[in-house]
């Protein structure tokens, strides 16, 4: 008998074996006609421009778009929760949540359920409209900033021709809303949080926006889709093409996501939850839900801006391009997850410093060298090769940097050798004296 | 026309960072420390009054809950102290078993502080879980022996409290043999990690003579290069006939502190495999009087607790119970220093310091 029970230790693996099969066989299925999920909206458009006017058909079918990404965010939301603190438990030798849903898959939705029965409490010396206001509105660039991102070859919701420039303006618009809700708490530890953040996203638009030039220069565009569109055509990821780039995004916007090692605006040991320490409740979890919100964010726009989009070796022929691009955002986050359970955090010193001193100019050096390559590309007819050889010459520059930035810095003076304690027998030892020794 | 005047900020008594509850009242100005008052008291048990109306066996769980981190430890201070007030010999068994168990806490306890320390750095929790991994083993080891993980109650007056069962000596064996490659792991992950080199190197210096002079003791005075170690200087349990080393820091700051555990924890093996070598047959008990009344007269028993100096000044009256029993914390003497390292450095670097000089609030309160 037991022999035939035998297989219950293993029953989640195979539940896991059995959702992933029946997915892959519903995915096969489907994949030809939720192929390109613009084809619904058009329909949408074209059914209601025989009912009524072209601007009703218009916002109809931009409402079904503007829906369907509202409601990626959500799940977002929802399955990030659980996927980060599931494989932070993992990262961290613990279970994590199991215990709600299979999985603890409803975890997120206990959760949300949990906050939302909680009483918020305002503080007695607020000031209590920002107070209201911020959280809310800290929702807003958070959605906004969605709208551009390229989900596939006819999906961009809002195909504008200044994308680059509208993500840069709208992910702004997060400084001053932090600002309120730190200022409003009246709150020393809200009030140096959001002092910090205003601080660091202040330094950190710096690099952020000339690793963004050195892209635009060398795509000639600043629409998103053009630029993924680029990289297709000349056969090369941006990341590869401009490593140093692609660092500098990466590194200046887990400072302006609060992410860690650079989360020092809610730095949980220094100044316990940083902005939103006054707030409980829902509140509370909007800042959450809008700071994962943002990390999934970052995950798309290094997608698009330097890991081609949408695109994957001809694989974006056979299934759902827009699945290919989900599936390198949330390669991206893990990333994000995976520093975040390993790094401890930089002082906020050492980060302007690290902002100032070190990414911006070589970040000018960088975009002066991209704009030279640019040049050479623009001004050749074989420009493919030619992209290949700077490509080389671009990550050879760039791990030449980090061996300079190193030596500059003398990360080798910490060698395990030097930095070991010395041992008492070494100067002689401790040895019982005769006047310490306690008396009866 | 504005006037600039620094803020007050509370840390604690509430807040993740303060190891307990602990209150440090910090005046700031912009990110600076400009002064900073601390106030303990917040988990006092008057511990040391209520001693004095329980005979001496019954004081023991006191101990455990001073420094409840280092329960052993504590109890085996205590319980050497008013064996030397009352000239009772404990077995030779015994010796050797406190001698175990008591290193056994040192690792614990310094796995804790270190794990506290780098998440106070801001690591996310995961090395604290790590070195918990370990921390666990020898808490199962605890409570396999007397049944408690944290608050033991293990050494009495005159021994030991039981016997260690059958089970225990192998899943011991196991874990010294794995200890040295798991620290060597951690100091892979951490002691050459550049963020973490970055915010504890050249912070919370303490120097030598203000070491001293602040009457430091433990890995906060040997991580500033003194060399000071009780069992090496005022040997009991028979240390000095153990082969191990004191390790020392080169210039006093955090991270040397973290570096003196870690090594700590790697002569504390050496140790304890000394001991199982060495372990005698014979009792692990003598027995004394239901009461014991000792002579009256006064003593001042001091031991090296995994904190520092852990000291215990014992009155007798020749009563059944203490006329008077004090302890020296190490934990409150260490903390002395933190107001002048503080003062002029950034908040995170303050945190990191308090970190680093590991506190037991439980025992600065008593």
């Amino acid at each position: 008998m037991s022999l035939i029970f035998s297989f219950i230790p293993y029953i989640k693996r195979l539940i896991v074996l059995i959702l992933i099969l029946f997915g892959l066989a519903v995915g096969f299925i489907l994949s030809k006609a939720l192929f390109d999920l613009s084809i619904y909206s058009n329909a949408v458009f074209d059914f209601m421009i025989d009912k009524s006017s072209y601007n009703v058909a218009y916002f109809s079918s931009s409402l079904i778009g503007a829906l369907g990404i509202i409601s990626f965010i959500g799940l977002v939301l929802l399955v990030g929760s659980w996927v980060e603190r599931r494989m932070i438990a993992k990262f961290q030798i613990r279970v994590g949540p199991n215990r709600v849903g299979i999985f603890g898959l409803l975890q997120p939705i206990a959760d949300a359920i949990k906050l939302m029965q909680k009483e918020v409490l305002v503080p007695a010396v607020a000031d209590k409209l920002l107070f209201f206001i911020a959280p809310v509105a800290i929702f807003i660039p958070a959605i906004l900033a969605w709208a551009p991102i390229p989900w596939g070859p006819n999906m961009t919701y809002l195909n504008i021709n200044i994308g680059i420039l509208y993500i840069f303006a709208v992910s702004s618009l997060t400084v001053p809303i932090i600002f309120f809700a730190g200022w409003s708490s009246m709150n020393h530890y809200a009030l140096l949080g959001s002092m910090r953040t205003v601080a660091m996203m202040v330094s950190y638009e710096i690099p952020i926006s000339l690793s963004l030039l050195s892209v635009v220069i060398i795509t000639g565009t600043l629409n998103l889709t053009e630029i993924v569109l680029w990289q297709s055509s000349n056969s090369i990821w941006l990341g590869l093409l401009i490593p140093f780039s692609l660092f500098t995004f990466f590194f200046s916007s887990t400072a302006e996501i609060n992410r860690t090692p650079n989360d020092i605006a809610e730095a949980e040991s220094e100044i316990v939850a940083g902005y939103h320490i006054e707030y409980s409740g829902m509140k509370a979890g909007l800042f959450m839900a809008v700071e994962l919100g943002n990390a999934v964010l970052l995950g798309a726009l290094v997608t698009s801006l330097f890991l081609n989009g949408w695109f994957l070796f001809g694989l974006e022929n056979y299934i759902p391009p827009y699945i290919i691009f989900i599936a390198k955002t949330v390669a991206i986050y893990i990333v994000l997850i995976w520093l975040r359970a390993t790094l401890p955090r930089f002082r906020l010193d050492q980060l302007m410093n690290f902002a100032w001193k070190m990414l911006i100019p070589v970040s000018i050096i960088n975009f002066f060298m991209i704009a030279i390559e640019t040049t050479i590309i623009t001004n050749l007819d074989s420009s493919k090769y030619i992209i290949y050889l700077f490509a080389i010459i671009n990550i050879a520059v760039f791990v030449g940097l980090i061996i300079l930035w190193s030596k500059i810095f003398k990360i080798d003076k910490f060698s395990p050798e030097k930095i070991a304690p010395i041992f008492a027998q070494k100067i002689g030892g401790i040895k019982a004296m005769e006047g310490t020794k306690s008396v009866d | 026309m504005t006037v600039q005047e620094n803020y007050e900020l509370n840390i604690g008594p509430q807040h993740p960072s303060t190891h307990g509850v602990f209150r440090i009242k910090v005046s700031m100005n912009g990110e600076t420390i400009e002064d900073l008052d601390m106030i303990v008291g917040y988990l006092h048990r008057s511990m040391e009054k209520l001693s004095e109306e329980r005979t001496y066996t019954q004081n023991i769980p006191f101990t455990d809950r001073a420094d409840y981190l280092a329960a052993m430890s504590n109890n085996l201070g205590y319980c050497l102290a008013i064996e030397k007030l009352a000239n009772v010999i404990p077995p030779q068994r015994a010796t050797v078993l406190r001698v175990i168990f008591a290193e056994l806490q040192r690792i614990a306890s310094h796995a804790m502080a270190n794990g506290t320390l780098v998440s106070d750095a801001g690591a996310w929790q995961t090395p604290l879980l790590y070195m918990f991994r370990e921390r666990e083993k020898i808490l199962d080891l605890f409570e396999m022996t007397c049944g408690a993980r944290l608050t033991t109650n293990y050494m009495r007056i005159g021994g030991v409290a039981f016997e260690p069962p059958a089970e225990f000596y192998p899943l011991l064996n196991d874990l010294l043999g794995e200890l040295p490659d798991k620290i060597d792991e951690y100091m892979d992950l951490l002691s050459t990690n550049e963020i973490f080199i970055a915010r504890t190197k050249n912070v919370g210096i303490i120097n030598p003579k203000d070491a001293i002079n602040a009457s430091l003791s433990g890995p906060a005075l040997r991580g500033s290069g003194v060399p000071w170690d009780l069992r090496k200087a005022d040997p009991y349990c028979d240390y000095d006939n153990y082969d191990f080393d004191v390790p020392l820091g080169l210039i006093g700051d955090s991270y040397d502190r973290f570096m003196v555990r870690m090594f700590e924890v790697k002569e504390s093996v050496k140790i304890i495999k000394q001991a199982l070598n060495n372990l005698p047959l014979g009792m692990h008990k003598t027995q004394i009087p239901l009461a014991l009344r000792p002579e009256p007269g006064q003593l001042y028993f001091r031991t090296e607790g995994p904190r520092g100096e852990l000291g215990y000044f014992v009155v007798s009256d020749g009563g059944p119970a203490p006329y008077r029993l004090h302890i020296r914390p190490p934990s409150l003497i260490n903390l002395s220093l933190l107001k002048q390292l503080a003062i002029g450095s950034s908040l995170p670097d303050a945190i990191v310091t308090l970190g680093s000089i590991d506190i037991v609030v439980g025992e600065i309160d008593r």
